[in-house]
């Protein structure tokens, strides 16, 4: 499937209820200028863009993340059956989890991508029970970013000991000891 | 007789743990298993990580990315070059580089001869495991031949560093082209030795065949890739799927095997060391001419944007996925190693069976450890 088609299906399991209103009008004052354009709303809970990257991504609220995942590999004609890549990625700001996706029947691929701003508790849904290579993916994303899954059946620290300090592969991570600033 | 009878109802049999390395001689390196037994039958298999991460992908984010090429050689040692080749391709396919054909026909025999190296060890290894000393031998003998010849053209056996971005570091040896021909020819003959002395023995075969199994469907959902998957059946070679270099030039029948099991894995290996040395063989005489590297900057910037290479190593797909802010390093770099997909599925294999049947199935899910512990 091209990466139009897959956007104009994926785009269509999760309608913005939203989308249908207008916007009301916003007021402006007499002598204030022109209003800025409003944007126009997004038909769909997830953001498409194929903007600096190969693949097609996808970006997802955090609570929408588990049901497009099970759609996404349960639907025939998408069919991801096969997850190559589970990475943990910190933003700055926010603290995000990246999966590379592709389908071993069709061979499209699509990146997912959710963020959450919660640096001091984040969590997200578990995709251990839709393709079980997540289950240790999950906890080494766990382990160095300390993102939490939900309903993963053993969340522990894979690499580091558990009386470790702190998540390494954080911006803000800080050890003076072993780290070498250059 | 009645009295026995209790007895017999009484006994108990009881869980226990055991410890399995890390200093396990079929462990292949530092990586402990913690095993729930019961009598021998194995009832869980965790395996604990983390004693030579080195943390690579930190290290990645301070680096340049000429720097990055010699850091992947730490991680698969025994696939040094496609490890490195991996990276150079990330950074050409971002920078738009075009590369000489020479280059790619180079780099595509290099990278076979290694995937040959990395399976001889294998198979070195493996039959120690199962208890046949001799084949670790008879594997280092000819694995010696393609190091010598690597040592001659890159300067190193193990940690080539032979690929830079834009090319090769330089060009090759005058010996080299012979050299490969003469251990083509040599290799050939010894194949069917490998054959003779492991694959049909009997007690190979029944410690072997029918144990690790793992289905098609486990396979995906498990992320397996290389030998792993393809012995069950599923067709996952990336070198057909997404080729890269001289790949898309040359033809070769990606090897499939069906039963799953320990000796389907063994035997996919066997067939693709024939694979690897017939793509040697259509790439040897036909060396391009030119140039053996394209100018970069000195600094290498990578624009905004995201960057996912994949290839296929000795063991299976290796990922590289880059996240560029466009400065001289990398905003992140994931590498995605296919022996941590792989080594995720051990425990669904290994539960059911014996201690003795672990080792046998490690051995052919070929784990290297610095693949893991990145």
């Amino acid at each position: 499937m091209t990466n139009e088609a897959l956007q104009k299906l994926i785009s269509s399991w999760f309608p913005n209820p939203e989308a249908g209103i207008t916007p009301e009008p916003i007021q402006v004052s007499e002598g204030e200028g022109i209003a800025e354009p409003q944007e126009p709303i997004n038909p769909s809970l997830l953001e498409f863009t194929e903007e600096g990257s190969q693949f097609l991504n996808v970006s997802v609220k955090p609570e929408n993340l588990h049901e497009l995942m099970t759609q996404l590999k349960a639907s025939n004609e998408t069919s991801f059956d096969y997850l190559f890549c589970l990475s943990g990625v910190d933003w700055g700001t926010a603290l995000g989890v990246v999966y590379h996706l592709e389908s071993t029947t069709y061979r499209h691929s699509i990146v997912v991508k959710v963020k959450t701003e919660d640096r001091e508790d984040p969590n997200f849904d578990s995709v251990c029970d839709i393709w079980r290579t997540a289950e240790f993916h999950e906890r080494e994303v766990f382990d160095f970013f300390g993102i939490k899954f939900h309903n993963h059946p053993n969340l522990k620290r894979l690499f580091l000991t558990e009386e470790w300090d702190g998540f390494p592969l954080r911006k803000d991570y800080v050890d003076e000891i072993n780290m070498v600033i250059k | 007789m009645q009295e026995t009878t209790t007895i017999n109802n009484n006994f108990k049999s009881e869980e226990y743990f055991i410890n399995m390395g890390p200093q396990h001689p079929a462990t292949h390196g530092v990586l402990r298993l913690l095993l729930t037994i019961d009598g021998e039958i194995i009832k869980k298999v965790e395996p604990d990580l983390g004693y030579i991460h080195r943390s690579i992908e930190k290290m990645c984010e301070r680096d340049s990315y000429q720097q990055i090429v010699h850091l992947t050689d730490r991680m698969d040692y025994l696939s040094s070059h496609i490890n490195n080749e991996a990276v150079c391709l990330t950074v050409e396919n971002a920078l738009q580089l075009e590369i000489p054909e020479r280059v790619k026909v180079v780099r595509t025999i290099i990278g076979e001869l290694t995937r040959i190296a990395s399976h001889c060890l294998w198979w070195g290894v493996m039959g120690m495991d199962v208890g046949a000393l001799t084949t670790y031998f008879y594997g280092f003998r000819d694995r010696e031949m393609i190091n010598d010849i690597f040592e001659e053209t890159c300067g190193a056996r193990l940690t080539m560093n032979y690929n830079v971005p834009g090319g090769l570091m330089w060009d090759i040896h005058p010996n080299f082209v012979n050299r490969v021909k003469a251990f083509v020819k040599h290799f050939k003959t010894k194949i069917p030795e490998y054959d003779r002395l492991l694959t049909g023995n009997v007690i190979f075969q029944k410690r072997t065949k029918g144990v690790g199994v793992l289905s098609k469907e486990d396979a995906i959902s498990f992320g397996a890739s290389g030998p792993v998957g393809r012995g069950s059946g599923y067709s996952c070679d990336v070198r057909k799927y997404h080729p890269y270099s001289a790949l898309d030039k040359v033809t070769f029948k990606e090897s499939l095997q069906t039963a799953g099991d320990t000796f389907a894995r063994y035997q996919v290996r066997i067939q693709e060391m024939w694979q690897s040395l017939s793509i040697v063989e259509q790439l040897i005489d036909n060396i391009p001419e030119g140039e053996h590297r394209v100018k970069t900057n000195a600094v290498i910037k990578l624009p905004k944007g995201e960057f996912y290479q994949k290839v296929e190593t000795a063991r299976g797909e290796l990922g590289v996925y880059v996240i560029s802010t466009g400065t001289k390093n990398p905003y992140r770099l994931k590498f995605r190693s296919p022996g941590f997909s792989n080594l995720s599925l051990l425990n669904h294999i290994a539960v059911g069976g014996k201690i003795g049947d672990l080792v046998a199935t490690m051995a052919t899910l070929d784990l290297v450890i610095p693949d893991i512990d990145r």
